[in-house]
């Protein structure tokens, strides 16, 4: 069979509609995957991905709507069903156990030959042959909790096609691999096409899907934009067709001239929650207009990095971090924002905002305490609302007002609410953590540009991020962390995504190379 | 304290240590299956004191022990398939809702008691049956193999569940709805059908535990376990939620409980301190807790109810 299939399909979905209390999830959704193709699903947030595999798959029921598979009509009414019809799914979030073994999550819902006892070692012979024919290496007997998230992906693989699954549904699966593993994952993928299966690919990662499809369908709010192909279509006009208006993908950056280093991070040694040595002696320095981006699969040590810098976890004796030449290595996080620090945590909603808290109490959650926001011990409401308003107005928080709760706005909109509060305290330092994670791409192309803007003003920033197209259009050098050390800092001028995803898999780079 | 270390005081002390660790260990191997499962039952003293005291009355109104132990054992299904419903089909909190199931436990067993009975009269107990040739070991065999059935049957129901645990389709689905029930509900298995029968099992063996107690004992009083359900529960966390691991923990018990029933007996205690020296059992556990609790890791989705996103 050729590589873009035959015409047949083995899936229609026609005239989908689920409504959920005050959404429109899928209006009227149309999709085809032919034998033999790999189907994008991309759309933002929000734009009903989910919601039309959930239903493809048995975990919600559509209100209007027909799904036929192999030209058959059927009714998924439950997971155990649509496995039956041979419809498997890798689900954003891995759906293993993981204290039990590889075998066992392979097995888990299957009839065992031996009833009522299980038959591991068939299971495993027939893992390793589907690990040998599909070239996903894993070994049947360990425990899943055990295994890198790569491995993890593969046994996920693995269980569907133990299960013999003629289409598959892979909803976000790149989303904790890297460069590398994604390369595979995406030859494996082509080769499951190729036997003849139907795959749906689910991402907002316009790269990936313009590598990877045969076909592509953009869905926003609710609705089908249309349907193309990669040959047929670039990066620019599917981020239109998602978003509905033309985006900037890559910010402009004005040129600024290196001058002092505002945050000097040295001999950094940090223990992470196991207490092992998460960071190892790390050095490096941010100055002022300049922002370093830190790359790297997550676990490698940028997480134990930023909370060390923000002052949420202690370092190893011999280590300093200076802010703005003032040693605050043992120093509270109060003392590290009044020395200038700002801080975007990675968990938005742990560590950057309280859910409860309506949008103004959020934003003044630094400094409600501070002369402007009080008066003789006592809140000035006055003077935080208007304050709020400010922020909210100048930020574009799209908001009902200040006094509705945080947990009720969109992820872009809380992380922008962060971002108000942060920046308006004019850090001479920033400290950003995966400041787009999950936001849409019209808030992510907003948040680049307040970065940007930011570097103009002269603040130094710390940008960690595990999207390298984020880290390799903002920052001006690339510090690239692997197994808790910096390998490489790169200029930007000569990072090549290959380049930074090798040093990413901790390939350190030959030093005739590095020095060009 | 040199009559305690003589032979027969201590083949003594052992074969009362298992009796006494009978009713733990029925009740604990139980709370394991449900705990496995992701299902926390607090109520386990209350279903041990309504079984104990219908099997009580039924050998009191029958004579007949194996109908007493039957009807523990029914008790205790009952009260699984209300803590079922409550827990699994209503997804009310665990923790709650296992403390109402022991406070109706005790408040139903004591009125059912007060109305019904009245005054404590003594019952026939379980009779040891003695293993043949097994039993005709020295020693040993007085200590392990001249014992009363229920007590067989609790330490067979070691190896028993854990096989169930660890070797059938059912063990796994249990296994797979304690830890990550999505990914179980991901690949078709019932979470709700496998932690209600979960639930059953486990309160099914709390019926037969309040039944070993009461049989054992031979007679019947208000709030019989004290607390025994709950020191229970703590087993299952001091077995590391492993039946070999639970019944060390029952044996444990049941060998402090039974030294200071001996010390007493032979005065090594005195009676001016024998309040304080029944309190040695709860401050083990509770150090064995400290020690154990640390190490180990208990079912990820345990407590939680499950409700499909």
């Amino acid at each position: 069979m050729d590589t873009m299939g035959s015409d047949e399909n083995i899936l229609e979905m026609r005239g989908i509609t689920k409504v959920f209390p005050g959404v429109v999830a899928n209006d009227n959704v149309d999709l085809d995957v032919r034998y033999g193709e790999v189907h994008s699903l991309l759309g933002e947030n929000g734009a009903g991905k989910s919601t039309l595999v959930k239903i493809l798959f048995g975990l919600c029921q559509p209100d209007e709507g027909s799904i036929h598979l192999r030209g058959e009509p059927i009714a998924v009414e439950s997971p155990a069903e649509a496995i039956a019809s041979r419809i498997g799914m890798i689900h954003q979030h891995f759906m293993l156990v993981p204290t039990l073994t590889v075998a066992e999550n392979v097995a888990l819902g299957t009839q065992s030959t031996r009833r009522p006892f299980t038959d591991l070692d068939v299971v495993s012979r027939r893992v390793s042959e589907i690990s040998e024919k599909h070239g996903l290496a894993v070994d049947p007997s360990v425990e899943v909790r055990r295994l890198a998230v790569g491995e993890r992906q593969r046994v996920e693989i693995i269980k569907a096609l133990y299960r013999d699954a003629e289409l598959l549904v892979l909803d976000e699966p790149t989303a904790v691999l890297t460069p590398g593993e994604v390369d595979d994952l995406f030859v494996i993928l082509r080769r499951m096409a190729n036997d003849g299966r139907g795959l749906i690919f689910i991402s907002h990662k316009l790269r990936e899907v313009l590598t990877l499809s045969d076909r592509i369908t953009v869905l926003r709010n609710g609705k089908v934009v249309g349907t193309t192909a990669p040959a047929e279509t670039s990066r620019e006009e599917l981020a239109q067709m998602m978003v509905g208006r033309a985006v900037r993908l890559t910010p402009d950056k004005p040129l600024m001239d290196a001058s002092a280093a505002q945050l000097k991070v040295e001999g950094l040694t940090i223990r992470g929650d196991r207490e092992t040595v998460a960071v190892d002696d790390i050095s490096f320095e941010v100055r002022s207009g300049e922002i370093l981006g830190v790359a790297g699969v997550s676990g490698n040590g940028q997480r134990e990095l930023a909370e060390a810098i923000a002052g949420l976890r202690a370092v190893e004796p011999g280590g300093s971090i200076r802010i703005a030449g003032v040693d605050v290595t043992g120093d509270d996080t109060r003392s590290r924002r009044d020395r200038g620090l700002g801080f975007i945590p990675e968990e938005r909603m742990r560590d950057g905002a309280i859910a409860e808290f309506t949008v103004s109490e959020n934003l003044v959650l630094v400094d409600h305490g501070a002369a402007e926001f009080t008066s003789r011990g006592m809140l000035d409401f006055g003077s935080i609302r208007e304050h709020s308003q400010k922020l909210v107005d100048d930020f574009a928080v799209k908001t009902p007002g200040i006094d509705t709760p945080t947990s009720s706005l969109s992820g872009g909109n809380i992380q922008k609410v962060i971002l108000a509060r942060e920046l308006s305290a004019s850090p001479t330092v920033l400290l950003a953590c995966q400041p787009t994670r999950g936001v849409d791409i019209g808030a992510a192309e907003y948040i680049h540009t307040r970065l940007i803007q930011q570097r103009s003003l002269g603040t130094a920033t710390i940008l960690i991020s595990e999207d390298l197209d984020e880290v390799m259009g903002l920052a001006d050098r690339i510090a690239v962390m692997y197994e808790g050390e910096i390998v490489a800092i790169v200029p930007s001028e000569e990072a090549t995504r290959d380049r930074i995803g090798l040093l990413m898999a901790g390939v350190v780079e030959a030093p005739d190379q590095s020095s060009v | 304290m040199g009559e305690f270390f003589t032979l027969s005081v201590l083949v003594a002390t052992a074969a009362s240590a298992i009796r006494l660790a009978t009713p733990y260990l029925l009740a604990s191997l139980g709370e394991t299956v449900g705990q496995r499962s992701g299902v926390l039952n607090l109520g386990v003293d209350g279903v041990m004191l309504l079984s104990a005291f219908f099997s009580y009355w039924t050998v009191l109104e029958t004579g007949n022990l194996w109908l007493a132990v039957l009807v523990g054992l029914v008790v205790g299904l009952v009260m699984g398939l209300l803590y079922g419903v409550i827990t699994v089909f209503l997804n009310a909190t665990q923790g709650i809702s296992g403390i109402g199931i022991f406070i109706f436990g005790l408040g139903l067993s004591d009125l059912l008691f007060r109305q019904l009975v009245g005054t404590p009269k003594p019952v026939r107990r379980l009779p040891n049956v003695d293993i043949p040739l097994l039993s005709d070991i020295p020693h040993l065999g007085e200590a392990l193999f001249q014992r009363n059935l229920l007590t067989y049957l609790a330490f067979l129901l070691v190896p028993v569940t854990a096989l169930l645990l660890t070797r059938t389709t059912f063990g796994l689905n249990i296994r797979s709805v304690g830890d990550n029930p999505q990914a179980a509900d991901s690949l078709g298995v019932s979470v709700e059908r496998t932690r209600f029968v979960a639930i059953l099992i486990g309160n099914s063996m709390a019926g037969l535990a309040g039944a070993a107690l009461v049989l054992q004992l031979g007679i019947f009083q208000p709030n019989l376990t004290q607390g025994l359900g709950f020191i229970a529960v703590a087993l299952v966390y001091f077995g590391a939620w492993r039946p070999i691991g639970v019944m060390g923990g029952a044996l444990l018990y049941g060998f402090v409980n039974a030294t200071v029933l001996q010390w007493k007996a032979l005065g090594i205690i005195p009676v001016s301190g024998s309040d304080l020296a029944n309190m040695a059992p709860a401050v083990l556990t509770i150090l064995a807790l400290i020690v154990v609790a640390r190490r180990v890791h208990a079912p990820s989705a345990l407590t939680k109810p499950f409700t499909r996103h």
